[in-house]
């Protein structure tokens, strides 16, 4: 077979302040395949080199933190930086720490500092990541922040695109990522004000859900189990940006209302506060602050 | 003597920092470390109680699934519906709970602790057509090997051809936990975070495609288990026979038991499980489970002194980071004051010493093979032998259980919020007993408490200054080689440790203190 220089894009992904879950559902990856994103060219003459991902990877302790440590000075060109989680900031960031330096616990702030510094881009992967999610749920004990908001706080100013979701759906994930390797960063048209990639997060979920029939004629579930629009019940696809309906989750096997459970709005910055009580009904009053304002 | 220092550990959930110090090449002491704390419990004071099953399942996306089953057994004490869940309700929590058990201890074998044994750089001497390991060999030709390397070198036994093969199946293994995800979302809706298990049974309903559906993703996932799966681990135990063992700890196993085959007993610790209830030492008696014996201590964890010793239930906790002799924002849990091991280990060998016959022969058929005692379970490979075990026993138990269910019939029942109640969830997740108890006020959450794995296997020393489970496996291992300090990997890993899972910890009573010296 004749050999192509296969170009290597380096990326580094950091967790911060998650459950692992964005991960875990980035290894649900269909088409393609998990194998595919790690040891195959993802789009043709291009090869995702993972220089750092702590749930896979194969080396552990002081040799990956020099991995970690070195991608900014090696790579001077650039590199994708991908965040998994929100960002501990209370107290000097001492809630989450990575490694040691000068045998002191590194916080995992100064870790994405360093790191947001020389990245062409960041994806923030979650809506931890993007903006704070379960970890800044009220009263937020450790001051946990989403990477766009620490930022702007540090005034950095680099290219985020935001790929939420409790977890984020992996074809969001791959499809940015592949977006960015075939046309480059995404223009400023591509993304929602929560720089979301439009493609994923255009509509929301109740104009497309297969529920919507019943809403319309104003036919609702009155408990679990029950046929009917879910919206007595709690659900937030009203106020919902995302395409799960036409997705579908785990290789189109089933989706939250699909299996009769109300959306809790997991891709919104209000996630978790503006959307609990999650089986409470939304009322009018409450939509239009939902994804709008993000409580403190 | 010598400090190895190894932070993060990586091939598992969440944040750990294991430090050991080394005197003539063998470990003398060891201390276990969490790195991270959100403080999920106290986010969830205050709010709706059905909520508390969506929260606590982002408390750990490798094992959401077990907290929802737990918060699920929780509020359904709580609301009373403890005996009252309909039997659809309870046999698809029990495949929900089957498919994510399945899922974890193949991901967890294959993708978390096999690059500890199988050396996946062999593959470049591969010349046979399988597309997967020709890609790999591509892969490897090209040069930029993260994330394989960096990594320790040295102790890979197997041989080439048994390090390629394992190869092709860790490449098979992401896409059989795959499909045991999308099994389990056939009822659970998605995953990770499944969206059916709530308190008073599921949202999802039973119908026949689904059971059939389920049931041939299931048959494809028991072929692998037995023909993959289970004679991998064996293999690999063959080639490093002496984990059998390092690592074998402190010799104490907790079980809570999991996998309902009843309804109608609204006693946690006495139902009928498929995983027996108990504790177990190593003289293969059991004892009965009784949760009041869990007590917390905080001596060497970040958190206040005066919170220590307290029942779950009762603990007030002030964080405290940079407190003196503190090293962990993992708490000391202990049972009837002694040190305890949690996991698949724990539930197999509770069944066993319990003489279910089932469990038996499994797991004589394995020590049989190695000439071992049941001493040789408490090791590295007792642990993950146990893990494959465990896979297989429920796998194969989920025909039958899907076989009882009844399409059209309800799987949920209806409930009102009490104002005030008390309560407790007990069951074994991925990786041991798991416990979850809440409070309610003014139908609120005045205070919500979990107790996990983790915690108890990750745990630092107690106010007795017993070390915990991972610390003891670790103390008096032999270290070939300090630069690559494999046994340290393979120890730790053998537990299948979640940090955010342990990490979460923080008693709401009582008011948190504001004030943090570090230092």
């Amino acid at each position: 077979m004749a050999k192509v220089k296969v170009q290597e894009v380096p990326v580094v992904w950091i967790q911060t302040g998650s459950c692992t879950g964005c991960s875990v559902s980035v290894l649900n990856s269909v088409s393609p395949s998990i194998k595919n994103v790690l040891i195959d060219e993802v789009v043709p003459g291009t090869h995702i080199s993972l220089r750092f991902q702590a749930t896979v990877m194969a080396g552990q302790g002081e040799a990956v933190l020099k991995v970690l440590e070195g991608t900014p000075k090696k790579d001077r060109d650039g590199y994708l930086l991908v965040v998994e989680g929100a960002i501990p900031t209370k107290d000097g960031g001492i809630y989450g720490t990575l490694g040691e330096r000068d045998g002191k616990p590194l916080p995992m702030v100064v870790w994405v500092e360093e790191l947001v510094k020389n990245a062409v881009a960041i994806v923030a992967l979650g809506t931890c990541a993007a903006f704070g999610g379960i970890a800044a749920g009220s009263p937020n004990p450790g001051g946990y922040s989403g990477v766009d908001s620490l930022l702007k706080e540090r005034r950095i100013n680099k290219p985020l695109i935001n790929v939420p979701g409790c977890p984020p759906h992996p074809d969001w994930f791959v499809g940015t990522i592949a977006a960015i390797l075939l046309q480059g960063l995404p223009k400023p048209e591509d993304l929602d004000e929560f720089k979301r990639p439009k493609a994923f997060y255009g509509k929301l979920i109740h104009e497309n859900c297969p529920r919507r029939a019943y809403f319309d004629e104003g036919k609702f579930a009155r408990k679990f189990g029950e046929p009917g629009c879910l919206n007595e019940l709690g659900c937030k696809g009203p106020v919902t940006y995302a395409d799960c309906p036409l997705r579908l989750w785990n290789h189109g096997t089933n989706w939250c209302i699909g299996a009769g459970s109300p959306c809790i709005g997991c891709c919104e910055p209000g996630f978790p506060d503006l959307m609990a009580p999650f089986y409470q009904k939304l009322t009018d009053a409450a939509l239009p602050a939902i994804g709008v304002e993000q409580k403190k | 003597m010598s400090k190895i220092t190894v932070d993060p550990v990586t091939r598992i959930e969440g944040h750990l920092k294991i430090e050991v110090v080394v005197e003539k090449g063998v470990v003398k002491d060891a201390y276990s470390s969490g790195m991270m704390f959100r403080g999920i419990e106290l986010i969830l004071r205050g709010r709706d109680p059905r909520d508390a099953q969506r929260y606590t399942q982002r408390i750990c996306g490798v094992c959401p699934t077990s907290h929802s089953i737990a918060a699920a057994l929780n509020l359904d004490s709580a609301f009373g519906l403890a005996d009252k869940i309909p039997d659809n309700g309870r046999i698809v929590r029990n495949l929900i709970l089957g498919a994510a058990h399945i899922a974890d201890h193949i991901l967890h074998f294959y993708h978390l602790a096999a690059l500890d044994y199988v050396d996946v750089t062999k593959v470049a001497k591969y010349d046979g057509n399988d597309p997967a390991l020709n890609s790999v060999k591509r892969f490897i030709e090209r040069g930029e090997l993260a994330p394989f390397v960096p990594r320790y070198e040295g102790d890979y036994r197997l041989s080439d051809k048994m390090n390629i093969e394992a190869t092709a199946h860790y490449v098979k293994a992401l896409e059989m936990r795959r499909k045991a995800q999308e099994m389990l979302t056939i009822f659970g809706g998605k995953m990770p975070h499944n969206m059916a298990v709530v308190p008073g049974g599921v949202t999802e309903i039973v119908t026949v495609d689904k059971i059939a559906s389920f049931l041939w993703r299931l048959n494809e996932l028991r072929e692998f288990i037995d023909n993959v799966y289970i004679p991998d681990v064996l293999a690999v135990a063959e080639a490093y026979s002496d984990y059998f063992e390092i690592g074998t700890g402190c010799g104490n196993l907790l079980s809570y038991g999991l996998w309902d085959l009843e309804g109608n007993n609204p006693d946690y610790t006495k139902r009928k499980r498929l995983i027996k209830q108990g504790t177990v030492s190593m003289d293969l008696k059991v004892g009965s489970l009784d949760p009041n014996k869990i007590a917390e201590y905080v001596k060497y964890s970040w958190y206040a002194d005066s919170s220590t010793g307290k029942h779950p239930t009762q603990g007030v906790t002030d964080p405290q980071y940079g407190k003196k002799g503190a090293y962990s924002w993992v708490k000391a849990p202990r049972y009837d004051g002694k040190v305890y091991e949690v996991g698949p280990l724990a539930g197999i060998a509770v069944t066993y010493a319990s003489g279910e016959p089932a469990v038996k022969n499994l797991v004589d058929s394995v020590l049989s093979k190695f000439k071992a005692s049941p001493k040789a379970l408490f090791s590295v490979l007792g642990r993950h032998a146990a893990r494959a075990l465990i896979t297989k026993y429920v796998a194969d138990s989920m025909p039958e259980w899907l076989l009882q269910l009844k399409p059209g019939e309800p799987a949920y029942i209806d409930y009102q919020i009490p104002d005030q109640a008390l309560g407790m969830g007990l069951t074994d997740a991925a990786r041991g007993a798991l416990g979850h108890w809440v409070e309610i006020k003014d139908k609120k959450i005045a205070n919500y408490q979990c107790v996990v794995p983790s915690t108890w296997n990750m745990s630092p020393r107690d106010d007795r200054d017993q070390p915990g489970p991972v610390e003891q496996a670790l103390i008096g291992t032999k270290i070939k080689d300090e630069k690559n300090p494999f046994e340290i990997g393979r120890i730790v890993r053998s537990f299948d440790p979640c940090l955010a899972c342990a990490i979460h910890l923080i008693r709401p009573k009582g008011e948190i203190v504001g004030t943090f010296r570090t230092g």
